[in-house]
């Protein structure tokens, strides 16, 4: 066989054998993999040619360096952190000496949060924030899809309210905790409660409007079988509805959760309420010459929070949905 | 590259736990003790939260912070940057905050009345000076055609003599003046203000029985309100021509290369006061202990910073440079901290007091600074009303609390950690400085004759004139 055969025949069995495979292998890891490339090659050549009056705009190169840098501060904190307790025990040891009366307590450490501790503060506040709308939108949701009655009569205040931004409830969300949430020694701190009442007064509605859709479209052959069975409302609600809406609902509760993660950085931001708005806002403040690459720091980590919670909620929809073939994205 | 310590946070924990339980035992045993005078009384509150805006004379807290110097008196503290004054103003009166670095014009004005209504006093004084001027790049470029210069370089301190003939010139174009400063009731709304009428410049009064308080009533300046940390940007994007803040924002302009400082406070007035330690009343008759041995704390970091003629002030500007306090970099807070001012670019003159922690008995809380603030709110309408010079007096005694500062005091001299000739004679003090004569226009300020003092100004409220 010459060789001018030869290749071609060696293409054509390629082809044949292995480019089902390969599609697959590039659509699934290399695309992305692609994509990323290119967009991390653009930013640093655009972060190049923009100057700010802090400097260059970061690059992949300066944000991953600051990235480090906020670990080490997190690390160098926690150490500091250390010494505290241990300077607080001499000091609680000597006191009782000269004043056997006094109660030792031993307080958790002053000093400021780091990156790592902010991000916790967010994630935690956001899924407070979120559990509690889920918990009023769902039941919500459910009767108004179940009553057609209920749902008109609701139906205009969630048209008034959905389309509100969590910027302009603040104020008020603020001052009422400040004046209705008093207590000496208060379980949680009064930012925190603001934070998640804002959260929950926006991520209410998605999920009580796709709860409502959801529940009002249900199968005419479901609800038969339910009033063959004569099944009382509660059943009804738990053997039917329930199974038969819950990629609607979930489809509410992804959007919520998205909805409720953007507001909370604003609110932070605007409120001074601690978690990764604020740090974002405070290094803006600072104006040295790291702010910018600690900021997009912040903007990449909040960016992969909102990605992983989506995904999150995907698994939980996987786990809970009787139709395990359907197609999620 | 650096790893997690999800191990030792951890930790921290499990020590917490064993602490409790460790402290318990060791209760019995005798230990050689570091804990200050007892006949002060302890604390009634241990865990307090400050506030602060991010700017280099909130330092005294910083120091007293890193310095273990709240701990050494059993209190812990914790620090906490806010948005802007008003928030930090409006949480210090609503008890989310148990004290605050505050403008020297805050608790009077809160307790006056004018913006929130809310008792806040005052035991500790932070510092002196600290704030300069800033135009932009182009104003400055107009400007200097007026300045005198020596040596290729302008003479300092420049007055707002210069700057009127471009006011003058925005004015007949038709468009307005701008500048910014950072609160209605800051030194530096007072400060902007005295330099520019200093100079001819009207920058407007305040009419709050009418509901204006914007003050811009017959303005040939219009001043308005940005938070300290952004003014380099807000002149940066234009809408203001220039601004009267504290460091390090003035310093920022000057790296940034978008503005040039043009006269410091120091200037217009030598040894201003400026910021205050202000915590609401209710919260001090609640906790006198606790107020005394924050105040304690406060003198400490105050003389550290002033120590050996500045000697530690590299070190301050390191702990003022984290992230957590004021951020900026090093270099720049650095440039007015360590005794040196940059106006233009390379301009770098000695200016070794513009920022004074202690010497000069800059902690001191004086009537008579207290009676200054007043006579600039009467001149500038925020007091509509005359008022005698016996308010003047009965107001500066409400808010002003030299006899807290004097236990604090006395307390740090009784337990060697400060010497009586620091601190004024305070069976003899009276609170009122002797007659000073070091502003930019000369005019002599005597804290015991507020209304006799308003007279003298060509420009501003006084007698009866009301708007």
């Amino acid at each position: 066989m010459s060789k001018q055969q030869a290749i071609p025949m060696i293409f054509s069995q390629v082809k044949q054998v292995n480019w089902p495979t390969l599609n697959q292998f590039l659509s699934a890891t290399a695309l992305p993999i692609v994509g990323i490339v290119i967009f991390l090659g653009l930013w640093s050549l655009m972060a190049k040619n923009i100057d700010t009056s802090l400097g260059n705009f970061p690059g992949p190169a300066a944000v991953w360096q600051q990235t480090k840098v906020l670990v080490d501060e997190h690390n160098a904190q926690m150490e500091k952190a250390e010494k505290f307790y241990l300077r607080q025990e001499e000091r609680n040891a000597a006191r009782l000496a000269k004043d056997p009366s006094y109660q030792p307590k031993i307080r958790a450490f002053t000093g400021a949060p780091t990156f790592l501790q902010q991000i916790w503060t967010s994630l935690y506040t956001v899924m407070v924030g979120f559990i509690v709308a889920s918990f009023l939108a769902i039941p919500l949701g459910i009767v108004c899809g179940l009553s057609k009655n209920s749902y008109t009569a609701i139906n205009p205040l969630i048209q008034l309210f959905k389309p509100v931004s969590p910027l302009a409830w603040l104020p008020l969300v603020t001052m009422v905790v400040s004046a209705v949430y008093v207590s000496d020694d208060p379980m949680f701190s009064k930012s925190f409660i603001t934070s998640a009442v804002t959260v929950s007064l926006c991520c209410l509605w998605p999920t009580l409007i796709n709860t409502a859709v959801g529940v009002s479209s249900i199968d005419q052959d479901l609800l038969n079988v339910s009033k063959v069975l004569r099944l009382n409302a509660l059943s009804h609600v738990i053997k039917i509805v329930l199974p038969s809406s819950i990629p609607a609902i979930f489809t509410g509760l992804r959007l919520s959760l998205g909805i409720g993660w953007m507001v909370l950085i604003a609110a932070e931001m605007l409120a001074q309420n601690p978690g990764l708005g604020k740090f974002v806002w405070d290094e803006f403040q600072n104006g040295s010459s790291e702010s910018l690459a600690r900021i997009m720091v912040a903007v990449l980590t909040i960016g992969v929070i909102g990605f992983a919670l989506d995904r999150l909620m995907l698994m939980l929809q996987r786990k809970v949905s009787w139709d395990k073939s359907a197609v999620l994205r | 590259m650096a790893k997690l310590k999800v191990v030792s946070a951890l930790k921290l924990v499990i020590q917490s736990l064993r602490i409790g339980v460790m402290s318990t035992v060791l209760s019995g045993a005798v230990i050689a003790t570091a804990v200050s005078a007892e006949d002060l009384g302890w604390p009634e509150k241990e865990e307090l939260k400050f506030g602060f805006i991010k700017l280099t004379d909130m330092a005294p807290l910083a120091v007293a912070y890193e310095k273990g110097y709240f701990e050494d008196e059993g209190l812990y503290v914790t620090l906490e940057a806010q948005a802007n004054w008003k928030v930090l103003l409006d949480r210090v009166i609503d008890g989310q905050l148990d004290g605050a670095h505050m403008l020297a014009g805050q608790p009077l004005g809160a307790t006056i009345g004018y913006g929130t209504k809310a008792d806040i006093i005052t035991a500790f004084s932070m510092d002196l000076n600290g704030n300069a001027i800033t135009v932009s790049n182009d104003i400055w470029k107009e400007m200097k055609k007026h300045v005198p210069h020596e040596s290729g370089k302008p003479v300092h301190p420049i007055s707002a003599d210069s700057l009127k003939p471009v006011v003058d010139d925005f004015k007949s174009k038709g468009k307005p003046f701008k500048m910014g400063m950072v609160f209605p009731v800051s030194t530096h709304n007072y400060e902007l203000r005295y330099w520019l009428a200093a100079g001819g410049i009207h920058p407007g009064f305040y009419a709050p029985h009418k509901g204006d308080t914007s003050g811009q009533i017959d303005a040939d300046a219009l001043l308005s309100v940005t938070p300290p940390p952004q003014m380099p940007s807000t002149m940066e994007a234009g809408t203001i021509y220039g601004y009267c803040v504290g460091e390090p924002w003035n310093q920022q302009a000057v790296f940034k290369g978008i503005g040039v400082p043009v006269v410091t406070d120091y200037e217009i007035w030598k040894d201003n006061p400026e910021k205050v330690f202000g915590v609401s009343k209710g919260w001090a008759d609640k906790y006198p202990n606790t107020h005394i041995r924050v105040v304690k704390a406060m003198i400490r970091a105050a003389m550290w910073l002033d120590e050996n003629n500045n000697a530690n002030r590299p070190e301050a500007v390191k702990i003022l440079a984290k992230s957590q306090y004021v951020g900026a970099d090093y270099d720049v807070i650095a440039n007015s901290m360590t005794g040196t001012f940059e106006y233009e670019k390379g301009d770098k003159r000695d200016v070794p007091d513009f920022n004074v922690f202690f010497r000069y008995n800059a902690t001191y809380p004086f009537y008579s600074d207290a009676i200054w603030y007043l006579t600039q709110m009467r001149r500038w309408g925020q007091i509509a009303e005359p008022k005698p010079d016996s308010w003047y007096k009965d107001i500066a005694k409400q808010v002003y609390r030299p006899d807290i500062y004097a236990q604090a005091a006395k307390a740090l001299i009784a337990e060697g950690k400060a010497k009586s000739a620091d601190f004024p004679e305070f069976a003899t003090e009276s609170g009122f400085k002797p007659p000073q004569t070091h502003f930019i226009d000369n005019i002599v300020y005597e804290g015991s004759q507020p209304n006799a003092y308003l007279e003298k100004f060509a420009i501003g409220l006084k007698n009866d004139s009301q708007i």
